[in-house]
């Protein structure tokens, strides 16, 4: 329950967000907010799923999809992204539900799971990749400059707008957190990630509750992807999909806090500032650096900090939660194959 | 209420359950009793959907269920319990059955469910306190835990599988009220499965004997106690436990 005071703080807070582009213009900085708040929708889109033990590394392939899928639909068929991303989100909600229904039938479930979705992003990028006739390959691929209604083809210059833009889609990811959150599906869910038939013998349809939070997670993750290709007007199949980009989610949501609204949030800060401090201390030298990075980090924070950052700083401040959360260990250990 | 024909359970080449059938009517309480690897479980297991039969029927309020997925099975109303209780221990006592209580009633409203949880927490005596951690209980808790999950799914037919193990005597005798008070007060029809065979024949009204997956007696506690079968099989491995049970059915019968 959010209390009267957290209410408040969050109330602040958003103000001081939404007013921060009209105070301070820097593009540079401005630049860095929106990728930290495009990508922390991404992971906050993932953690929805993976905090409930359902470890996806195809969350690349959704994100892959929603970007793709957009850009071709309004560089060949002149499609607008306001229908060309919600194509965009049933197509990947399709392919989640195609993945997720046959896994989740007959019970394929921690590393097996994992492994499938792994196969998931591969295929994406390998589809990309090879139908390069149409997407650019591993060259890339740009949505075509409008030269009309800038509105109609979401591409905006200002910054300003984007930044504003990203906040709300992020916003929007946190709500559904704190929805799904409250809602009885997270009882459910629970339930389901500790002990399927026990979850089934009070009644819960276990294939039904993973699909639902499955395609809900799949959905948001297709509209991180679409976001990020208005805003950067350049996507590659490396920067969009691929198990690399899965890696990432996965790293970020436990890096930041897997099981708190804000810890998704908090590892999107901590990547991105990390990529960016590499690339410009380094500079080419550094290229492929803070994959490395990510790697021994995710194994160091595994072992000494499972409840991610914000997790284990709400801990401290807090002692006394409800529920003890010592499960949260187990849940993470899931992720371990992955890296 | 239950009508159960012909029930067979193969796994590969073993037969765990072998041809049985037999009845439940409404209201009452039936035993079933036998040695380790009787088949008792697998009946359950068969009967609340988490296995499905390989043949024979399972007729319940004269829909048939065999081989229905659980949670169906859980919402046309019956309730079971685990022989190890399994709570949720990501959740607080109170989610745990207010989870039963949503999902095991077809979904209809928070509010519901959290009247039903509280209900279902009063009968078997565990605090309603919302933020109670699982953590807190012991043997005898998680016990009243599995049943109060049972319960806030509102069966018409609750199956309790092996509920007293690992309790001393003081919470069996407990227990064994407690699952009668559920049949006489909410009208709760009850198959109760259990090693312990005293306490069992004090409460149940019928009993269902079963040996290697086969049904070898039924009837009522008495006679079935002093059948020859019954005790060859429980003899060398129970023979004191249901001499003496007997010996008290006998008793209750004569006085």
């Amino acid at each position: 329950m959010i209390g009267q005071g957290r209410l408040a703080a969050w109330g602040i807070g958003l103000a001081a967000l939404v007013a921060l582009p009209f105070v301070y213009r820097d593009p540079y900085h401005l630049h860095i907010l929106v990728l930290i708040l495009i990508w922390s929708f991404a992971y906050t889109s993932w953690s929805m799923m993976g905090r409930f033990g359902l470890v996806s590394l195809g969350h690349g392939g959704f994100m892959g999809i929603g970007a793709y899928v957009t850009a071709l639909l309004w560089n060949h068929l002149g499609l607008s992204p306001w229908i060309g991303i919600p194509i965009s989100m049933v197509a990947a909600g399709a392919l989640a539900l195609i993945v997720g229904y046959p896994c989740f039938r007959f019970r394929i479930t921690g590393h097996y799971f994992v492994l499938v979705t792994l196969a998931l992003s591969g295929i994406v990028l390998q589809v990309i990749t090879a139908t390069r006739d149409y997407t650019g390959g591993s060259l890339g691929y740009t949505p075509n400059r409008t030269s009309g209604n800038k509105l109609l083809a979401l591409q905006f210059d200002d910054k300003t707008i984007w930044y504003l833009i990203a906040l709300g889609v992020w916003l929007f990811g946190i709500v559904v957190w704190h929805w799904v959150d409250r809602s009885m599906a997270r009882y459910a869910l629970e339930a389901i990630s500790e002990d399927e038939d026990a979850a089934a013998a009070a009644g819960v349809d276990v294939t039904a509750e993973k699909l639902k939070i499955t395609l809900l997670s799949a959905l948001m993750t297709a509209l991180a992807g679409a976001i990020y290709c208005q805003y950067q007007m350049f996507i590659t199949p490396d920067t969009v999909s691929g198990i690399a980009v899965s890696l990432q989610m996965v790293f970020a949501a436990i890096v930041g806090g897997l099981f708190v609204s804000l810890g998704p949030t908090v590892g999107a800060i901590i990547t991105i500032l990390l990529a960016e401090s590499l690339r410009i201390g380094f500079g080419t030298k550094a290229v492929g650096w803070d994959n490395l990075v990510y790697g021994v980090l995710l194994v160091l924070f595994i072992i000494f900090l499972p409840k991610g950052i914000l997790g284990s700083l709400l801990d401290r401040l807090k002692p006394q939660r409800k529920v003890p959360r010592a499960h949260e260990q187990e849940a993470v250990q899931i992720a371990r194959p992955g890296t | 209420m239950l009508e159960v024909n012909g029930l067979v359970k193969r796994f590969g080449g073993f037969t765990a359950v072998n041809n049985v059938s037999f009845k439940v009517e409404q209201g009452e309480i039936l035993g079933l009793i036998g040695p380790n690897g009787s088949g008792k479980s697998t009946i359950f297991n068969m009967l609340s959907g988490t296995l499905a039969p390989t043949s024979g029927s399972i007729l319940f309020a004269g829909h048939e269920i065999a081989g229905l997925a659980p949670h169906r099975i859980i919402n046309s109303g019956i309730g079971r319990t685990f022989q190890i209780p399994r709570p949720f221990r990501r959740l607080t006592i109170f989610e745990n059955v207010a989870l039963a209580g949503f999902y095991g009633q077809g979904r209809h409203s928070r509010a519901k469910a959290e009247e039903a949880a509280e209900r279902s927490l009063a009968m078997v005596g565990l605090p309603t306190d919302r933020h109670a951690s699982v953590d807190g209980l012991g043997a005898a808790g998680l016990k009243k835990l599995e049943l109060a999950k049972a319960l806030a799914t509102a069966p018409k037919l609750l199956l309790a599988d092996e509920s007293l193990g690992g309790l001393d005597e003081a919470e069996m005798d407990q227990a064994a009220d407690m699952l009668r008070n559920i049949r006489d007060e909410l009208g709760i029809t009850i198959i109760w499965v259990e090693h312990i065979m005293g306490v069992l024949m004090r409460v149940v009204d019928r009993v269902m004997v079963l040996d290697h997956g086969e049904k070898i007696s039924e009837g009522l506690p008495s006679a079935v106690a002093g059948d020859p079968r019954v005790i060859e099989v429980y003899l060398g491995t129970d023979a004191e436990t249901t001499q003496a049970a007997a010996a008290e059915a006998r008793r209750r019968a004569g006085g």
